[in-house]
């Protein structure tokens, strides 16, 4: 169990978004299998700026599985090899001693990379911004128990809302589709009756957010559900393409409001 | 140089007349108004994204005031609010098990051993119930009984239920609530977002912060946003202890370069080991990880009676050699007792020689009895998150052998010191959430954080910042070519430059690692007179090394994580020696700050009112000088001072 490990990663390195990347070889030796994979980065990374050398640049922040930013495709897998686990969870007690490793950041049109390992997810948070959300201005809520929800409703809703937005999900998707992350958001609120009043506009702006953003088309591959770390079901798409079929069809464009009383 | 003092004697915290019960209704009411047309001719800077600076950033975009908002993350859902598990406490009594206001209120003051401000505590007890409230309609899916309602659940330092949760991740979704708020505002253009931007200075112009500088991660562009008023809502100092409970990127930057424009540092020798962390396995730890207080309802902590025992395999050590210490030291609040009086017994444990694990600092949290009482499906609903979460980080079965826990730096009570409007002592500069001093006094109780965060956010400075920014004229604010913005912004150019000239040999996590033991050596859980001053000297020295023997790569006009971390660094470097000298000067136990000299009979927490019942409120004096100690006396009007007691 204690054996240390000695691996050759091979990293894709890109200076920035214009230029062009490659993948180059380094050494990580000497490494415990207790470490996380973060932690092991982080010793060829010491070891690199020690001889001057440029480290490797990659995103993380939490290292406890929640924040979603660490985003790495590890030997051809968004976030390795190991089910329902984030990069910063996976510990080198998966890898075997003397094992090359391949390190890519996530591909897709509508994340560029912005150095080595490091992408640009931004257009998720832009999907978010197009409906999923709410529209209930801060003070304007009722007491939080005049409205019971089944309890099967909510664990529902709960399970599509563990969706960390890591990204994983696009990455592993072989059009970049970013429907798994999509209808985890879109789910959730129309799983619940606060998402009600706005559940047939907010499927529709996220989907033209997502079309926009140059995300591709899903053709239900499944490779999503099985990189997702939290989990995040198919079903989600199925209930989201529900909502979706039915607000195109009973589309109406918004009518300009009468003037209202005095 | 020398700076003049800003600050008066005898800080003034504005703090309302009149009963407890009546001060935030009567200040609601007091505070001047800004008139709705007027409101988008003001412009406001959020730094921070989690629970207080996303929650502010939406609700001050939807009362109409131009905001924008920064965090060093690539998106603002990732702030470390994220990470929070257990939950968040509400004095909404739905279980008619005797909560109200008044007791959380009452149990807040007691949990930080009446070293908070009671005004503030009340306010915060009187709007937790409109947090939960807020959130319930925004489609943050709380877990719910059988029948529909809200599930609650206890948490240490109270003996009602009112802590809701959302499984193992109550932090995610209640920030994923206010992200989705503050996505629906820059959806709308009310808010403008800077992700991947560090703050890196505040603009000070005739005492007044009027901007910010920030370094967009990605260009390495050095620029300023000027503004008519600026909230920090930056989180912790926690990390000074290198190895914590938060992310890697949390800092205190922005809190300690307005510490140094003028703004008062309030107790930042209040810091929370919290109890039940996965122990260190080796020196290549990078961060240690939460296991949730909530774990505790169903848990219980023990250590083999006999040190001999230790090496054993749990399961094989009896019943009657087991010490469950806290049922035993504390039979009412039992395994619920508050995380600095948990945390002291586990090292107490440890010190001892009965400590478990490899290292042999560690105990053991065992459901084997709530398994066999509940079922392991039961255990599974409730926590099975982080059960998977520790068996992805140790390799063992939590549902068959026991966790091994031990206590790790978690949040910081200390911080900017604020008045009840959450304004710091440089007018205009607000303060929310962890990143200001006012709440949880020398200790924060389990799901605290969550409430003020939000509190502050939703609910308090929307009210505020209207009675600061009505008292300045509309469209006055200055101009970004001013001269003052400039040579802040060549201040931070000045500094980044002088990081990279030093091309020494170590890295930036080197000097971090150094500081890291070294804090925790001596101003960790145990502090002495004798440690401390070790401290004050040791912290001197490793950052004159830093100073002279840096390496860092590359360039500052590009990605640069290396340079990110190194700042960081810088600055901890000196938030750690305010740390110990406010721990050194407060010749008192309370709380989480336990001075070894200060204790009972049977080692609890020494206070002494007589001459520590206030705030120590540090201010700048310039590099090389020595700060000067402010107090703000705390005085308790509705609540008596009290020896705490969860005996």
């Amino acid at each position: 169990m204690s054996k240390h490990l000695n691996l050759t990663l091979h990293v894709w390195r890109q200076k920035n978004a214009t230029c062009d990347g490659k993948f180059v070889e380094y050494p990580a030796e000497n490494i415990s299998p207790d470490m996380s994979f973060l932690e092991m980065l982080d010793i060829v990374n010491e070891g690199l700026i020690r001889k001057g050398e440029d480290p490797i640049t990659f995103d993380h922040d939490c290292r406890e599985g929640i924040c979603g930013t660490c985003s790495m495709v590890i030997n051809g897998r968004p976030h390795g090899p190991k089910e329902r686990t984030t990069t910063c969870q996976l510990h080198m007690r998966s890898f075997k001693d003397g094992e090359s490793i391949t390190l890519e950041p996530w591909r897709a049109e509508a994340f560029p990379v912005l150095k080595d390992l490091m992408v640009d997810r931004g257009a998720l948070d832009r999907i978010i911004a197009a409906g999923g959300f709410v529209s209930v201005p801060t003070g304007s809520a009722q007491d939080a128990n005049a409205l019971p929800i089944p309890k099967e409703n909510a664990e529902l809703a709960m399970d599509a809302a563990a969706c960390i937005g890591c990204g994983a999900c696009v990455a592993a998707c072989p059009n970049a589709s970013a429907m798994l992350f999509l209808s985890a958001k879109v789910s959730q609120l129309s799983l619940l009756p606060q998402g009600q009043p706005e559940r047939y506009t907010r499927v529709r702006d996220m989907v033209a957010q997502m079309d926009a953003e140059e995300f591709g088309t899903c053709t239900n591959h499944g490779e999503c559900e099985i990189a997702c770390p939290k989990g995040i079901k198919m079903e989600n798409i199925a209930r989201m393409n529900r909502d979706f079929i039915k607000a195109s069809l009973t589309y109406r464009p918004a009518v300009a409001g009468g003037g209202g009383a005095g | 140089m020398e700076l003049n003092s800003r600050i008066p004697d005898g800080l003034n915290s504005r703090i309302p007349d009149g009963p407890i019960e009546n001060k935030w209704e009567k200040h609601k009411f007091d505070l001047k108004l800004v008139n709705p047309a007027n409101k988008r001719k003001y412009k406001v800077l959020v730094v921070g994204s989690g629970l207080a600076g996303g929650a502010a950033a939406a609700s001050m975009a939807e009362l109409g005031y131009e905001v924008e908002c920064f965090c060093y993350q690539d998106s603002p859902r990732r702030a470390h609010s994220i990470a929070a598990q257990g939950g968040i406490n509400a004095a909404k009594n739905y279980h008619n098990d005797g909560d109200s206001v008044r007791r959380l209120f009452y149990d807040t003051v007691k949990g930080g051993d009446f070293r908070a401000r009671e005004a503030n505590v009340h306010r915060l007890a009187e709007v937790s119930n409109n947090i939960i409230d807020q959130c319930v309609a925004q489609g943050v899916p709380f877990a719910r009984e059988y029948g529909g309602l809200l599930d609650n659940r206890s948490f240490g330092g109270a003996q009602v239920s009112r802590t809701f949760y959302a499984r193992g991740q109550t932090g995610q979704q209640l920030l994923l609530g206010a992200y989705q708020a503050l996505e629906r505002q820059i959806g709308l253009g009310a808010v403008k977002m800077f992700p991947r931007h560090e703050m890196l200075e505040l603009i000070v112009v005739d005492g007044v912060a009027k901007g910010i500088v920030t370094r967009n991660m990605v260009t390495g562009a050095v620029e300023s946003h000027v503004a008519d008023a600026v909230c920090l809502a930056t989180g912790g100092y926690g990390n000074v202890f290198y190895l914590s409970t938060n992310a890697k990127g949390c800092n205190g930057t922005a809190i300690w370069r307005a510490y140094k424009k003028g703004a008062a540092f309030a107790n930042p020798c209040f810091t929370q080991i919290h109890p039940t962390c996965i122990p260190v396995t080796g020196d290549h730890q990078s961060k240690l990880t939460l296991m949730s207080e909530s774990l505790r309802n169903d848990g219980r902590i023990w250590v083999p009676k006999r040190k001999e025992d230790c090496g054993k395999p749990a399961s094989q050590i009896p019943e009657e050699d087991r010490d469950y210490y806290l049922e035993r030291k504390y039979p009412s609040y039992g395994n619920l007792a508050p995380r600095d009086i948990s945390s002291r017994a586990a090292k107490q444990a440890c010190d001892e020689g009965r400590g478990i694990g490899a290292t042999g600092r560690g105990v053991y949290l065992d459901f084997e009895a709530s398994i066999k009482r509940l079922g392991q499906n039961k255990i599974e609903e409730r926590y099975g998150n982080l059960f998977e979460m520790y068996e992805r980080i140790t390799d063992e079965n939590p549902y068959k052998t026991p966790m091994r826990i031990y206590p790790a730096s978690h949040y910081t009570m200390g911080g900017l010191w604020v008045d009840y409007n959450l304004m710091s002592t440089i007018p205009g500069l607000f303060v929310l959430g962890e990143a200001n001093f006012s709440d949880h006094g020398a200790n924060r109780l389990g799901a605290s954080a969550l409430m003020q965060g939000l509190a502050d956010g939703y609910f308090v400075i929307p009210y505020t910042i209207g009675g600061y920014l009505a008292s300045i004229k509309p469209g006055s604010r200055i101009k970004v070519d001013d001269p003052v913005v400039k040579a802040t912004e060549q201040s931070v150019s000045g500094q980044i430059n002088r990081l990279f000239s030093i091309q020494g040999k170590q890295t930036p996590d080197y000097f971090h690692r150094e500081l890291g033991k070294v804090m925790w050596e001596y101003s960790g859980m145990g502090r002495t007179e004798a440690g401390l001053k070790k401290a004050l000297e040791l912290i001197p020295q490793i950052r004159e090394e830093f100073w002279h023997n840096l390496r860092l790569p590359g360039a500052g006009e590009e990605v640069n994580q290396a340079l990110e971390t190194a700042g960081r660094v810088a600055d901890f470097l000196e938030i750690g020696e305010l740390l110990c000298l406010d721990a050194l000067n407060r010749r008192e136990s309370c709380g989480a700050h336990f001075r070894e000299e200060w204790q009972t009979g049977d080692g609890e927490a020494l206070r002494d009112d007589e001459n520590f019942c206030h705030v120590a409120a540090w201010e700048y004096k310039g590099d090389g000088n020595a700060p000067v100690r402010h107090t703000e006396a705390l005085s308790f009007e509705s609540l008596h001072l009290a020896t705490r007691n969860y005996k």
